[in-house]
């Protein structure tokens, strides 16, 4: 098994390198996107009731960690495929 | 440039592992200690100095909580859980942006490689210590569902048979309450553990000025993974201890 690994690196050494990165890259793309539009209708909310702008805030922020937390998965593949 | 995924043990007490994560856990444990006891000594009715600040903070936070669960005593009664991971995620979180954290160490051959093996390392960035704080927080939100609301209504939420859409949605319920610790422990470590990566390879490319916005926006991220860890505690135990 091992040596198989070994001929397979030596073949496409340059998949080791695209993977990690195309992980990463690709996965960020959704919660770019998501975390765009939720602060963008956060920004609108406080825009239209000022005085809310409080627990619109924390709500937001809340709002951020989950759609994050997606992009965090795809770092750690990237990490995993890289370093281990 | 050494870059581990996992904590790095240093030795052990008796064959208990000694990771240089752990070391950086005290370190944050005796610095809180110092200042609860420096807050709370000859404590007045108008605070001043080190009190004025916990106090602040503490009010803060209980203001943010008392929004979530809707009244005050509810929030006190599960702050002191909170506040702690809190405060202590967050102290762990901001170790990493310290000089000598990640950069001082040992030089040790490993598999005829040289390494070099860190003394300190941030505890949030050890995926032990996120998950042991995610399986706390998820063991707390189902003690705390079922203590309020008692069991049959508790397991009824994700063992519903009063329809098979219902079903769906209990086996549903299920998984996410799972996934909550995965979530947890991947989100807290994923951010800390990037960041001290970003901070090796930007202190490798240009040690002077250059990485200054970086350490300013790690420390934004510990604030606000640290907040964030606590909020959802809080939110989970919301939404545990309110009926469908």
């Amino acid at each position: 098994m091992d040596e198989k690994l070994e001929l397979i690196k030596a073949s496409a050494a340059w998949a080791q390198y695209l993977g990690p990165a195309l992980a990463m890259g690709l996965g960020a793309i959704g919660p770019g996107i998501g975390i765009g539009i939720l602060v963008g209708k956060a920004l609108e909310a406080i825009g239209r009731n000022p005085e809310a702008a409080g627990k619109i805030q924390t709500l937001m922020i809340l709002g951020i960690a989950f759609t994050e937390a997606i992009a965090i998965y795809a770092l750690v593949i990237a990490l995993l495929v890289k370093f281990v | 440039m050494n870059i581990s995924l996992v904590a790095e043990q240093l030795g052990s007490i008796f064959g208990f592992p000694i990771t240089n994560s752990l070391i950086v856990a005290w370190c944050a444990m005796a610095v809180l200690v110092v200042f609860s006891l420096a807050a709370t000594r000859n404590m007045q009715m108008v605070p001043t100095g080190v009190q004025n600040i916990f106090e602040s903070v503490v009010d803060g936070l209980l203001g943010v909580f008392e929004n979530v669960f809707g009244n005050r005593k509810t929030a006190e009664q599960f702050f002191p859980l909170v506040a702690t991971i809190f405060f202590f995620v967050l102290f762990v979180n901001w170790a990493e942006v310290l000089p000598g954290v990640g950069s001082i160490g040992i030089r040790e051959v490993h598999e005829g490689k040289q390494l070099l093996v860190p003394l300190l390392r941030s505890t949030s960035a050890d995926l032990n210590f996120t998950l042991a704080l995610a399986i706390i927080s998820v063991l707390m939100v189902q003690i705390v569902g079922v203590g309020s609301i008692g069991f049959v209504k508790y397991i009824g939420k994700f063992l519903n048979f009063s329809s098979p859409l219902n079903f769906f949605v209990g086996l549903l319920e299920l998984v996410s309450e799972v996934a909550k610790l995965i979530s947890f422990s991947f989100r807290l470590f994923g951010n800390i553990f990037a960041g001290e990566v970003l901070l090796t390879v930007m202190y490798v490319l240009v040690p002077y000025f250059v990485p200054l916005p970086f350490l300013a926006m790690e420390l934004f991220v510990g604030l606000i993974q640290a907040f964030v860890f606590a909020l959802l505690t809080v939110v989970f135990t919301k939404m545990a201890m309110t009926e469908h």
